[in-house]
């Protein structure tokens, strides 16, 4: 189907000239390798082609090759953004086939690690997307060094917590591959304190700016229907009215014992989204304050310490298993064949999925808004060429 | 013959004067940028970064003069200094203090308001010289918004003029001997009018929140995304040349120009740091806004700013008709 004929003709344009526009795989917010090909009348968008794979690693192959400790650390470049969850996607698959039971102070650590990861990711894609409206070299600018500033305090947390600010290898099959030091929980409750007034900062910054209103209310308008149809998660679908969220649909790691609310929007443009993200922050800093509160003593792993990489063995089976990511669903599918090593593996990134939706939302729009759109779904290209 | 001498030496002075300013300027914007968001910004070169635009400037200069193979040459080479020059050209019509200055015309601020409007020739031709698409977009969006707002920047700066009787830029800064008599202390008129400017200003300038031509999360550079080397520090010098300009006529209309207490001699001095705060305001807002679109900005200024800059300064006439017949 001549995608850019029908959208000409849906718009009533034709017969002006179109020119066509190139906007990445290098340009500077494309978020990463993507290349957006626009067809303009003037300023307005009339179609766009999106092209990707410039980042393809061969991940799932790779998983073929390594076994299920080695894995997690590779999984977390996935989605290099927010990497904890990837890696929880993987062992909880693994935990699935072998019926591996997780301690619950294991479990517990893993909502702490996975709630602040998504205070992290948050941080980015705020900072980002105001980079895209409002320039590297203008107010964008400004709101994108203090989120970087906060999740700098994030990273001084995994930091310390497992040696590493960017690829983790925390979670391990069966349990957590660290327990926290002494002392973190008292220095991530000042972090996340101190996130929480930052973020009421923020909000007054951007929605008491009339130009950011501008920019941001009724762009990329989502449909319920059309967000259900192309299969978008996380917090899109929720800005789209759809109150999804596979943390209260299908809770894992424990997280039926928390309390805390699932935001849900329903005008689906990118201020819905906005919206429904700053409330995701301070949800999960609650969770984050109730795990620690709850936090039991006890194993970190069911399974005895690691002492050679092939030593985890799962037996023969497949599973599906699913997590909510900053950016939503990310799924693991994974055949074992009962050897040290997974047979076949699949991701499911949130990105990949939710980036679909750009052909749908943004023609129509100027060329500005392209990138305010683009920013809004937040993706990682990582995570979508995989 | 003697009088052409004088103007060739005031005009050299005055235009080394600007180059150096400019280079000091974008150091002092940078540093103002960095603390606002709680960075540091340039340390290395120099103590405290002072010879940074030196740095930058030798590094410009030592670039490779890139000209795109497409490219219609002979526009893409002239634009530059197409640009540059209506942007140095503007400070001939400024006094520094009274009597000194390059030309006090009786027609100064006509001649300024209308030279500041040249520079889009300049802008249009390299972004059409360029041969690039997100050039040729950047400099369609220029064309819109600079005669968008040309209109309000001129209606917003009629306003002293009209207060003051006279298009004489040295008539219009004595008519603000103290600061009391300041124009942007004028009850109402006085502010809106200071208001009106700034954001027209802004949009002349092509700052944030109104640079949509350089806009470089969609448009990289916008019409100098081919420039590279000296033709790049050319545009750039003319865009900080034409801010700190339109700071100092900003400066002359409402704040007094160079009255302020102490002797006459620091006359000057004042004018440059009332120059430096519009300077500063123009900065803070750049460093706080995001950008907006290009529809909205062409709206805003027909549909908000042209309406309400022209109702001003008809009530500005109005009142200044009303206080000559009644006597005070």
């Amino acid at each position: 189907m001549d995608i850019e004929a029908r959208q000409v003709l849906e718009m009533g344009y034709g017969g002006a000239e179109r020119i066509t526009m190139n906007m990445g795989p290098q340009h500077p917010s494309s978020h990463g390798v993507f290349r957006a090909i626009l067809t303009l009348e003037g300023e307005t968008v009339v179609a766009v082609d999106a092209v990707i794979g410039y980042l393809h690693r061969c991940h799932e192959k790779l998983s073929e090759t390594l076994t299920y400790t080695q894995y997690p650390s590779i999984a977390s470049k996935t989605d290099y953004v927010a990497a904890m969850t990837s890696e929880l996607a993987y062992v909880r698959a693994a935990e699935m086939i072998g019926k591996i039971d997780v301690p619950k102070r294991a479990q517990y650590l893993r909502v702490i690690a996975a709630e602040l990861q998504r205070v992290a990711s948050h941080c980015l894609w705020l900072g980002t997307w105001c980079l895209d409206m409002g320039g590297a070299l203008g107010g964008g600018a400004t709101v994108f060094l203090y989120c970087i500033r906060e999740r700098e305090d994030v990273l001084d947390l995994f930091e310390s917590l497992t040696g590493a600010r960017l690829l983790y290898g925390f979670h391990q099959v069966g349990g957590t591959r660290y327990d926290i030091p002494d002392g973190w929980a008292q220095q991530c409750r000042a972090t996340v304190d101190k996130i929480d007034r930052r973020i009421d900062e923020f909000e007054e910054m951007l929605e008491s700016n009339a130009f950011f209103m501008a920019r941001t209310q009724g762009v990329g308008v989502a449909s319920r229907e059309l967000a259900q149809e192309v299969g978008i998660s996380g917090p899109l679908l929720r800005g789209s009215g759809v109150g999804y969220d596979i943390r209260r649909a299908e809770p894992y790691s424990s997280y039926e014992d928390f309390d805390f609310k699932v935001p849900v929007e329903t005008a689906g443009d990118c201020f819905a989204r906005y919206r429904v993200r700053m409330v995701e922050f301070r949800e999960s800093i609650k969770i984050v304050r109730q795990a620690l509160d709850g936090l039991p003593a006890g194993p970190i792993s069911s399974r005895p310490g690691v002492k050679s990489v092939g030593q985890v063995r799962i037996p023969k089976g497949e599973a599906y298993a699913r997590v909510e990511g900053a950016r939503g669903e990310v799924g693991c599918y994974l055949i074992a064949d009962g050897s040290a090593k997974p047979y076949r593996m699949k991701w499911r990134g949130a990105s990949f999925s939710n980036l679909a939706l750009l052909p749908h939302i943004i023609p129509g729009h100027k060329v500005a808004d392209v990138v305010a759109i683009m920013g809004s779904v937040d993706p990682v290209f990582g995570e979508v060429d995989r | 013959m003697s009088s052409a001498i004088y103007f060739f030496i005031v005009g050299f002075i005055v235009l080394n004067a600007i180059i150096g300013m400019v280079t000091y300027v974008t150091l002092l914007e940078r540093k103002f940028a960095a603390r606002m968001q709680s960075r540091i910004g340039p340390y290395r070169v120099g103590p405290h970064g002072l010879l940074q635009p030196i740095a930058d400037a030798l590094k410009l200069m030592m670039k490779e003069d890139i000209v795109p193979r497409l490219a219609d040459r002979r526009v893409y080479n002239l634009a530059p200094i197409v640009f540059l020059i209506p942007c140095m050209l503007i400070f001939a019509t400024l006094p520094f203090a009274p009597g000194l200055g390059v030309a006090d015309l009786n027609i100064g601020i006509l001649f300024f308001l209308a030279v500041s409007a040249m520079e889009i020739v300049g802008l249009f031709m390299g972004g059409w010289g360029s041969n690039n698409k997100y050039a040729l977009l950047s400099v369609m969006r220029a064309v819109n918004q600079i005669i968008s707002y040309d209109l309000p920047f001129v209606f917003a700066a009629m306003v002293p003029v009209v207060l003051t009787g006279s298009l004489k830029l040295s008539d219009i800064a004595a008519a603000q001997p103290d600061v009391l008599h300041w124009f942007i202390f004028y009850p109402v008129i006085g502010q809106l009018a200071f208001v009106a400017y700034v954001v027209a200003t802004l949009a002349a300038e092509n700052r944030v929140p109104f640079d949509i031509l350089e806009a470089e999360s969609e448009l990289i550079a916008g019409f100098r995304v081919e420039y590279s080397g000296m033709k790049f520090a050319l545009i750039q010098l003319g865009e900080y040349a034409h801010i700190i300009g339109s700071s100092f006529l900003g400066a002359l209309l409402f704040l007094g120009a160079w009255s302020g207490p102490g002797p006459e001699w620091l006359g000057p001095v004042w004018f440059f740091l009332k120059m430096v705060f519009m300077f500063l305001v123009v900065t803070w807002i750049r460093w706080s806004f995001v950008r907006i679109r290009v529809d909205q900005i062409l709206a805003l200024s027909w549909k908000v700013l042209m309406p309400a800059t022209l109702v001003l300064l008809i009530s500005t006439a109005i009142v200044v008709v009303w206080r000559t017949s009644a006597g005070f």
